[in-house]
């Protein structure tokens, strides 16, 4: 077993720096990972390019390094929930691409993957597609898109081990297993790691192969962005 | 005229026996409210769940089971999550078999624009564009006017396009409109609405042949 376990969170974010490149795993706030963010925050470094589907909240989630202005650059597919975010955007502070949703994880699983690039149907005549390649396949049109590139990929799981196997739970899943791997390193926090041996291989969501550092998580808030309840009759 | 709980009544007769529906945020939502209860349909959410049932009981609630809509959710028998490049997988390979969606403006040759109000709104497309790109079956569910009181049926969509040439059908408060190569074609009217009404509220081109029927909700 090649171990992947870290002591403690300044360990498993060794090497982060101003300027880099980072993925976060979560769509809206559920399944991000709480702990890298919270210390990043604490680390106070800028001029990050962060790749992630939402934008977190104004007081949570990637908001958080939003409000200490250590965001350079968003790359996103939807970022409706966050009042600064908007401002620092409409200001010229915060660069911000957007992207489809699908693309995004698509260019997420082909860096995992090892594709260059890959095309899409998403977006074709439309201002996402202004300056990329298309091309015909079978009489529909497709836009050229490439494989992200980053440094750091931040990931949160359900159960994993330190070997790095990950097991995901409900829609907490969403671009965590696609951004494992997809990153320099790929840096997993887990709500429970297990001794080796206790997953059941055949119920591994992403295999350690995937995951240079794992860690278990503490204090998940786990904050509910649209709580929706129906009353019982 | 038909209110939003019509418009989503009247497209809950498209949902037919064995689909996989993806519906999109507001009036598509309440679609689920009404389809029969005889038959087997399975909805996806695209951030990572088939088979998603109503929402949880108050205390229930789980932050690791919501909709893309990020609000909370329940699921059924028989569902299943996975990952978002799957989950676009299946909409962009077209195993989902109808996607309901909104929109701000539709063209008469089946653009259709429902993101972006360049320096008003600029939240993102979020999933729409794959959708409206990859599925076969699209039904557009709207209001046929603007808050003032124009028409969203253009000749031409003002506003970024989020898709080209992909809408088929459109349900309004006022209408079912089929779109084709001619034209928006006038299929159905809703309750109280003349054939003028919808002239009048339709810019693209509309093409009326023979006497069209009063909707059946």
């Amino acid at each position: 077993m090649i171990n992947k376990k870290v002591n403690n969170i300044s360990e498993a974010l060794e090497g982060v720096s101003d300027n880099m490149t980072f993925m976060f795993g979560g769509f809206g706030l559920s399944g991000i990972p709480e702990n890298a963010i919270a210390n990043l925050v604490k680390r106070n470094i800028k001029g990050l390019t962060c790749i992630s589907n939402n934008a977190g909240v104004d007081d949570f989630g990637l908001g958080l390094l939003l409000h200490q202005k250590q965001i350079k650059k968003m790359v996103s597919s939807y970022v409706g929930e966050n009042d600064e975010f908007e401002r620092q955007m409409l200001s010229g502070e915060l660069d911000v691409e957007l992207i489809p949703q699908g693309t995004l994880a698509e260019r997420c699983r082909a860096a995992q993957a090892g594709f260059p690039a890959i095309f899409t149907p998403a977006g074709y005549g439309t201002e996402v597609a202004e300056g990329k390649e298309v091309r015909e396949f079978d009489g529909k049109m497709y836009v050229l898109e490439h494989a992200f590139k980053a440094d750091y990929a931040f990931i949160k799981a359900w159960k994993g081990d330190a070997a790095g196997n990950l097991i995901f739970k409900g829609t907490a899943r969403n671009f965590n297993p696609i951004m494992c791997g997809a990153a320099k390193i790929t840096v997993a926090e887990v709500e429970e790691l297990v001794p080796v041996g206790e997953l059941d291989p055949n119920q591994i969501h992403i295999p350690g192969i995937f995951v240079q550092r794992i860690f278990e998580g503490e204090n998940y808030e786990k904050r509910i962005e649209q709580l929706t309840v129906r009353q019982k009759a | 005229m038909l209110d939003k709980n019509g418009i989503a009544k009247r497209i809950a007769k498209e949902v037919k026996d064995g689909y996989y529906v993806n519906l999109g945020i507001g009036i598509p939502t309440l679609v689920a409210n009404y389809v029969r209860d005889d038959i087997e349909v399975e909805f996806q959410s695209e951030n990572g769940v088939l088979g998603m049932g109503p929402f949880p009981f108050e205390g229930e609630e789980d932050a690791d089971i919501i909709n893309a809509g990020k609000q909370t959710i329940t699921t059924l028998p028989g569902a299943s999550f996975f990952d978002s490049a799957t989950s676009f997988g299946m909409i962009r390979a077209q195993h989902v078999d109808l996607t309901i969606l909104g929109a701000m403006e539709v063209s008469e040759n089946g653009d259709i624009a429902n993101w972006k109000i360049p320096g008003k709104m600029v939240k993102g497309m979020g999933g729409a564009m794959d959708l409206v790109a990859s599925a076969e079956n699209i039904i557009v569910a709207m209001m046929h006017t603007n808050r003032a009181g124009a028409s969203k049926l253009l000749k031409k969509c003002s506003l970024p396009l989020t898709g080209v040439g992909c809408v088929k059908r459109i349900v309004t408060n006022m209408a079912v409109i089929e779109v084709t190569p001619k034209g928006f074609k006038l299929l159905e009217r809703a309750p109280g609405v003349s054939v003028e009404d919808i002239k009048k509220a339709t810019e693209g081109e509309l093409i009326i042949e023979g006497d069209i029927p009063e909707m059946k909700l």
